[in-house]
């Protein structure tokens, strides 16, 4: 299946783009999700403190993500 | 909501905007946090900021806050405004204001929702200095 991902902050620059396309296993869980990125993007395995948001809120490692959802990797905020 | 108001805006964040919509007559007060952009990070001048947003999950985040300073808190009424986009040295990146009917709890939502903002709202700082740039926070 297919979701959209999208990047903010730090991990922008470290991937060079604002969001992509990922295909991901049925049933995949946000703990297997974060490995499968870190495969694809080796970049972010230094900044793996990031947390994970599914369409628009933070997800936690069990949530299973499904075709269509909207994944964003959140690196540390720093808003105020 | 009659008693939360949210924005995350490019414009110039207005006070009184913010004093404004708190304003309710079976108050005895008004709390204010009033963020402003430093000249300095660790003894290095800083030259501007920009702030990025997750709007939509931000303005989420932020309602949360909202709401759980209504309910914990014995408070009127609470705006949190926030700006994105480039800021300069002085510009002012938040406003938080919170009525109540007794000093204290303004104070301690207003501290609260300061607090929590910082932690959980997506939204992300990059400073600027005259060699270089670093995003805020993203090396903990």
């Amino acid at each position: 299946m297919t979701i959209q991902l999208l990047f903010f902050g730090i991990t922008t620059d470290l991937i060079g783009n604002s969001s992509a396309a990922f295909t991901l296993p049925e049933a995949c869980s946000v703990a297997l999700f974060k490995v499968l990125l870190i495969e694809k993007y080796p970049q972010l395995q230094n900044n793996s403190s990031f947390a994970i948001a599914v369409n628009e809120s933070y997800a936690t490692e069990n949530e299973v993500i499904k075709e269509g959802d909207v994944v964003a990797i959140i690196p540390p905020v720093s808003g105020g | 909501m009659s008693n939360i108001s949210i924005k995350i805006t490019s414009d110039k964040l207005d006070l009184q905007t913010c004093y404004q919509f708190v304003e309710d007559a079976s108050s005895g007060g008004i709390a204010a946090f009033i963020g402003t952009v430093r000249n300095d990070t660790d003894g290095k001048e800083v030259t501007k900021l920009d702030f990025s947003t997750y709007k939509p999950m931000a303005i989420k985040e932020i309602e949360k806050i909202a709401r759980k300073a209504l309910s914990d808190f014995d408070i009127k009424k609470i705006a949190i405004h926030h700006a994105e986009g480039l800021l300069k040295i002085g510009d002012i990146p938040v406003i938080i204001t919170v009525s109540s009917k007794h000093r204290k709890a303004a104070f301690s939502a207003c501290q609260f929702a300061i607090d929590t903002l910082k932690e959980t709202v997506p939204i992300w700082k990059k400073e600027y200095f005259s060699d270089g740039e670093v995003w805020v926070n993203a090396h903990p």
